[in-house]
């Protein structure tokens, strides 16, 4: 299979979003995108880290310890969001078949396997001289590290097959079964005893949060955003080129042989 | 129908059926989910003696007694989730976030007398994040005890410019 047939439009509906099935438009409207997203998600980042780590105050008990969240908790917000882009992207596979989608499915696992090992390799440390365990069982850390697992599968099961659309395929199952895990995650500290407490951050209610703290966290999370969006097109760009480059030799390569 | 449209009815037809699966399996297991039980769940069902758990709740204020045993740290404490209560005896150190009015999970066994005998305790934060001027203000001005509960609604104070003590 050749690249300009792997992105061969589908006849029928959907034509915008199958617009950008041709890998040469989406090349072209990415490569504009992705400097401003790789520059939003530096200067964001860098702000609100800075911000977070040197100027906000520290907690009344917890003191200094406080600042790992403003990593911690925007690499959660982004291990979670992460898995419900995955399963935007494998519903879309599933349903419209739109070759971006398996593509975006590939790039998003192993960027959301990283902010998911970066939240509990940080919680583990923010653990310890807080909570007095590096880890326990309890319903939210065990969800999250599900979710890890989930993301480590969902990344060898799309590369197991020689057919990269049965992969494909079988990893867009997988992330849309690991779903349910999402709410879990969410509201473990809601519906079961847990270590970690509840949320901060809620839609009912003020955050219970010094103002002072809550804006380089935002900042932050906004931060990590764009860098996670940076970082999934640009494996996309590249996985793009690659499939250019695989059918650019096996072409020269069958010429030759002729 | 047209092919997108049933499989898109499929996969949510698969997803209904799955989310119901989970709600039913999670809710079912939901005791063995729990990380820790709570004096009033011992008191109303206790656990058997000898048998290892955790228990979790408030360190309730005025009960703390720190002492030494055999050259070790040592604490009594009472533990509280508002209905029940149970003394907890611990050798060892106790966390930094350890105090009065925090919440607290401790793995251990039940005594014959009723007390918890601890082998390992670990601080439970909450989720409020105060720095430590405007906490100082609250305690100052009467408006929190940190030892005797949670602090007052969040927006009475996450936004609060604290004045600038002495001078």
């Amino acid at each position: 299979m050749d690249a300009s047939t792997a992105f061969a439009p589908p006849a029928g509906g959907g034509r915008n979003l199958h617009r950008f099935a041709n890998p040469g438009r989406f090349l072209r409207a990415s490569g504009r995108v992705l400097p401003w997203l790789a520059a939003a998600g530096l200067l964001l980042t860098g702000i609100g880290l800075l911000w977070g780590l040197f100027f906000a105050p520290a907690d009344w008990q917890q003191g200094d310890a406080v600042r790992i969240m403003y990593i911690h908790v925007p690499a959660a917000w982004l291990a979670s969001g992460g898995y419900f882009a995955l399963a935007l992207a494998s519903l879309a596979s599933l349903v419209w078949r739109h070759p971006l989608a398996d593509l975006a499915a590939a790039e998003i696992g192993p960027v959301g396997a990283a902010a998911t090992a970066l939240c509990l390799g940080t919680g583990s440390l923010w653990g310890k001289p807080m909570w007095g365990a590096w880890w326990v069982w309890d319903a939210r850390l065990t969800s999250v590290l599900v979710l890890f697992f989930l993301y480590l599968g969902h990344i060898a099961l799309v590369r197991a097959f020689d057919d990269p659309q049965r992969g494909a395929r079988a990893g867009s199952i997988l992330a849309l079964v690991g779903v349910v895990n999402l709410p879990i995650i969410k509201f473990s500290v809601d519906w079961w005893n847990t270590l970690h407490q509840p949320a901060t951050i809620t839609l009912t209610g003020a955050p219970t949060m010094y103002v002072g703290m809550l804006w380089p966290l935002l900042f932050s999370a906004l931060g990590f955003s764009f860098g996670f969006a940076a970082l999934v097109v640009a494996r996309m760009r590249a996985a793009v080129m690659e499939r250019r480059i695989r059918a650019l030799l096996s072409a020269r390569a069958r010429a030759e042989a002729a | 129908m047209t092919r997108k449209r049933r499989r898109l009815v499929l996969v949510l037809a698969c997803g209904v059926g799955l989310g119901a699966a989970a709600a039913l399996a999670l809710s079912a297991l939901s005791d063995s989910v729990a990380f820790f039980v709570t004096p009033s769940q011992i008191a109303s069902k206790a656990p058997a003696p000898g048998r290892t758990f955790r228990l979790g709740g408030l360190v309730e204020a005025g009960s703390l007694q720190k002492f030494m045993d055999d050259g070790k740290p040592a604490a009594r404490f009472r533990v509280t989730d508002g209905t029940g209560a149970v003394t907890v005896s611990f050798v060892g150190i106790l966390p930094d976030l350890f105090r009065e009015g925090q919440g607290m999970v401790a793995l251990g066994t039940l005594a014959p007398d009723g007390t918890f005998r601890a082998q390992e305790v670990l601080a439970k934060h909450d989720e409020t994040y105060m720095p430590k001027d405007i906490a100082d203000a609250l305690k100052k001005s009467g408006h929190w005890n940190p030892a005797a509960g949670p602090p007052p609604p969040a927006s009475t104070w996450n936004t609060l410019v604290p004045k600038k003590l002495g001078g």
